[in-house]
């Protein structure tokens, strides 16, 4: 079982959540290319997940009633961390993950204005659960979706969003009293950015975000089907609406291109004007290179910038085709900057990632997902409730001493939860301190560790015993030393 | 702005080593300074405060031309008088906790502050209140540069954000900041019981004091954990501060709770860190029903800093308190078609504390869409701001922290008509 791919490795930490030790082995058979060919193109995978929740032999979840992940958020968020650790299709987690930092929607605020089901429903309606009935499916089935699909059609589905109508205000907006909200936030932060650089000018003024939230007045949302009139009735649904008598009909000029050519005032009328302000934005000569530079911290490395050669590439993919995310992400995984070496564990992992990965490595035999769901609020990441429209604050922002410690405090509560199963699997490794060791690093994958720490690791095996390999020696052991290794700096990277 | 903010992070990353851990005898020298230290508390009101509805410029007929709706009657405001100006302004109607601070001469409001140009973005907006460098608000916090002028190597707790993120206005190119929401969950746990788990804590804590000079985001990373160790034990003794009051059961008040800890304990701690969110108020914004989203803001504000108040005051370290309220941006002038307010530029600051000289300083906008209206801009949208923030946070730094402000603020920005210190 050693793992001997440190190449699938670090794309199975990169394009998902990690791999347990089967899967690793899997994909190190069929080698670097296919193994890339088989995550991209997910569709070749079963798409099975859902169906394997409550089956033996998995992570489990926690039931409050019936297992409910239309319309109670907790249930939500644990199917959607069972998904992480189980799909067979990891990468369209991963990028379900990245759509949902770009476009970081939250529960609360939606939640406070039509209550709890509906604000679920709203981010996370699925045919896999009681059906989408009378409304569309969540926002995180859209990002599941369009995972790898074009950039315009998933953000455009995002401005027709019900979520993202109510959590950015858009079903407000309307002709002589326009709401800016989502007109800004659409090009400051899901397109062209405010500026590439604090240096250059600004992408855009605030008399484009005064145009642009004319441009998509009427689109609004409208109930679909109405129940006992009540926020809770499950069976009220909202779908977008586009109002044409709530939409603002004088002219909007921009200070960017609208056309190719030049063309800055917009030139279609009702709600194609938003469609043409949208393929705009798409467009837009900064965009391309922003999500090349956003592409390369998630995908490539932190710690640096991008280099301007990795931005040209993608961005140049982006545009000639169409803003066709499968092929940017593609050639992302194939670049010699993904593969490079060096690159590995240079990428802060995220709580989930961490949260995820540790279970994947560490095993999921009586636990259930449910206990992660505190611990991740403790180290800064909620699914479905990111901070603020701008996601989360990445890499060297997840770590604030509070948030250390409660990634040590969840690998604790992992390990004593596994601690039986980290006997059995150390048991063939019980000889000495040194193979236990050697055994739990190579299950659980973390950065290498220089000779001081790695002596720290096997000293704490040493510590108060002397070693016979007992029963009861190695129920103690193997997990506090994978609570060691889980809980240690060189483990947050992936 | 993320990939900047990210960019100064990882510069500063690789540039220096975070010196989060100090020696351990400096945890003494921190004692031994007792609680007479004085304490600033940066209070942040995130998504741009309506400051309009908070400091209510009533006697002034525009407030009420413009927002047909969602104006505060001038029956409800509390009353504080009229300001240099001439007009009438009063807190509002939840805010009857401050309103006895304001009584007693222990609350500022420093109405119209802002700065020229000021952005109405969210995220370019609070960088630039948090560097106080409109040019640069990419690079350290205001409060950062402040910590890194001090007496080098610092007592990793001469800092306290009760938030997840540190906030960039505490960060710094070579000083960290812990990160404590809740001290009573601040501990270390292990698989295991009894030696095993000591074993696991000593193992853990020497494991994290290994710095690996050649990989930068590793030592930052495990300065991180080192400084975790090196709090806990300290921070475990705040966790059993019994107050004076009884705080509110929110996040606020559990931060505030945590700071009077801190404070009555003598941890040291000169800056703290705490905020309270929701301001954003696009929609339905209702600052006069009590389930209304402005009110419940504003009660949340209240009865926090009330239980604060008080309970420095019953400490008797009322004189070494200082709470510093500020917001992104202000909101629009006028209200939009949903009774909510969208981005904006000027509002108030405010601040409290016993060594506050209490009062209005500045003067309301006139609302009036008038032409030239001198105190409003972009097509009498918006409040132009008339106190640079600067000049507040010079005040702060000279009269209370006893730094320089020039050095920190990289400029002149002292102002000797803001006296409230």
């Amino acid at each position: 079982m050693a793992r001997k791919d440190d190449r699938i490795e670090h794309l199975l930490r990169r394009a998902g959540f990690g791999g347990s030790p089967d899967e690793v082995a899997e994909l190190a058979q069929i080698g670097y290319h296919a193994a890339v060919d088989l995550l991209v193109f997910y569709e070749q995978a079963p798409d099975d997940v859902d169906a394997r929740i409550g089956v033996p032999g998995h992570a489990g979840v926690t039931t409050r009633g019936q297992f409910s992940p239309d319309t109670s958020i907790t249930d939500a968020r644990q199917r959607w961390l069972f998904r992480m650790v189980h799909s067979r299709r990891p990468l369209q987690e991963k990028m379900a993950l990245f759509w949902h930092h770009h476009f970081a929607t939250a529960y609360q605020k939606i939640a406070d204005t039509y209550g709890g089901p509906i604000a679920t429903r709203m981010l996370s309606a699925t045919d896999a659960y009681n059906g989408t009935r009378s409304s569309p499916p969540g926002q995180i089935e859209q990002f599941r979706h369009g995972a790898l699909g074009s950039f315009y059609d998933l953000l455009v589905g995002v401005a027709r969003d019900p979520a993202m109508l109510v959590w950015l205000d858009g079903r407000l907006n309307v002709r002589g009293t326009p709401q800016e909200n989502f007109a800004r936030e659409v090009m400051e932060l899901f397109t062209m950015g405010i500026r590439p650089s604090d240096t250059a000018p600004n992408n855009y003024t605030e008399d484009d975000v005064k145009a642009a939230a004319r441009v998509f007045t009427g689109w609004n949302l409208n109930v679909g089907a109405r129940g006992l009139n009540n926020v809770n009735d499950p069976v009220v649904g909202y779908n977008y609406l586009y109002r044409p008598e709530r939409h603002d009909t004088a002219s909007k000029t921009f200070s960017f291109d609208i056309y190719p050519g030049g063309g800055r005032t917009i030139t279609s009328s009702g709600e194609q004007e938003g469609l043409d302000f949208l393929l705009a934005c798409c467009r837009h000569p900064q965009t391309g290179p922003r999500l090349a530079r956003k592409l390369y911290g998630f995908f490539v490395s932190e710690l640096q910038p991008a280099p301007a050669s990795f931005v040209e590439r993608i961005a140049n993919t982006f545009y000639s085709t169409n803003f066709d995310m499968r092929r940017v992400v593609l050639q992302v995984l194939l670049s010699q900057e993904f593969q490079d070496e060096s690159n590995y564990y240079t990428r802060y992992a995220w709580p989930v990632e961490f949260v995820v990965k540790s279970i994947k490595e560490t095993g999921w035999a009586g636990l259930s997902v449910d206990s992660a769901l505190t611990p991740m609020l403790a180290m800064g990441q909620t699914l479905f409730e990111p901070p603020d429209v701008n996601g989360w604050e990445t890499g060297p922002g997840w770590f604030s001493t509070g948030g250390m410690l409660a990634r040590m405090n969840f690998a604790a509560t992992l390990t004593q939860n596994q601690r039986f199963n980290l006997r059995e699997a150390a048991r063939p490794s019980k000889g000495s301190p040194e193979s236990v060791l050697s055994h739990t690093l190579e299950r659980l994958s973390p950065m290498p560790f220089d000779s001081p720490p790695y002596n720290e690791l096997l000293g704490y095996l040493r510590a108060g015993t002397n070693w016979t390999g007992s029963d009861a020696e190695l129920l103690a052991k193997a997990a506090g030393v994978a609570h060691l290794v889980l809980a240690s700096p060189q483990y947050q990277f992936v | 702005m993320t990939s900047n903010r990210r960019q100064f992070i990882k510069g500063g990353v690789a540039a220096f080593t975070v010196s989060f851990a100090a020696p351990a005898f400096l945890s003494d020298i921190a004692r031994a300074q007792g609680a007479r230290a004085r304490n600033l508390v940066v209070l942040y009101l995130s998504g741009g405060n309506d400051a309009l509805s908070m400091v209510v410029p009533y006697g002034n007929a525009g407030y009420y031309q413009r927002r047909p709706t969602i104006a505060v009657p001038a029956g409800s405001v509390l009353q504080v008088g009229t300001d240099a100006g001439g007009t009438t302004v009063g807190l509002h109607p939840r805010l009857t906790g401050l309103k006895q601070v304001f009584d007693a001469g222990r609350l500022a409001l420093v109405q119209r502050s802002g700065y020229p140009n000021s952005s109405r973005s969210h995220f370019l907006g609070t960088d630039i209140w948090s560097t106080a460098d409109p040019a640069n608000p990419s690079g350290p916090g205001w409060l950062g540069r402040y910590l890194e002028l001090l007496p080098q190597p610092l007592d990793p707790l001469t800092g306290w954000n009760t938030v997840r993120e540190t906030p960039r206005t505490l960060l710094s190119r070579f000083v960290g900041v812990p990160a404590i929401p809740d001290p009573r969950t601040y501990a270390f746990s292990s698989p295991n019981t009894g030696n095993e788990a000591l074993y696991a804590r000593q193992a853990a804590t020497r494991i994290a004091s290994h710095v690996p000079v050649d990989r930068p985001h590793l030592s930052f990373v495990s300065g991180t954990a080192r400084a975790a160790f090196d709090t806990l034990d300290r921070v475990a003794s705040v966790a059993q501060y019994v107050p004076t009051v009884t705080y509110p059961n929110t996040g606020l008040g559990s931060a505030l709770r945590a700071v009077a800890g801190s404070m009555v304990r003598g941890i040291g701690t000169r800056v703290f860190w705490v905020q309270t969110g929701g301001f954003d108020t696009h929609a339905s914004q209702n600052p006069n029903q009590e389930n209304g989203a402005y009110y419940r803001l504003m009660a949340t504000m209240d009865d926090a800093l009330l239980a604060f108040y008080t309970d420095m005051r019953n400490q008797g370290l009322l004189n070494d308190t200082l709470v510093l309220q500020f917001s992104e941006f202000g909101r629009r002038v006028y209200e939009n078609g949903s009774q909510g307010t969208d981005h904006g530029s000027a509002s108030s600051m405010m601040l409290l504390g016993g060594g506050v000289n209490g009062g209005l300083y500045g003067t309301a906008p006139d609302l009036r869409d008038t032409p030239g209206n001198p105190t409003l801009e972009s097509s009498n949208g918006d409040v132009r701001y008339q106190t640079d923030f600067r000049s507040v946070y010079a005040r702060v730094l000279d009269n209370w922290l006893g730094a320089n402000s020039q050095a920190v603020l990289d400029g002149d920005f002292r102002n000797p008509g803001l006296t409230f210190l």
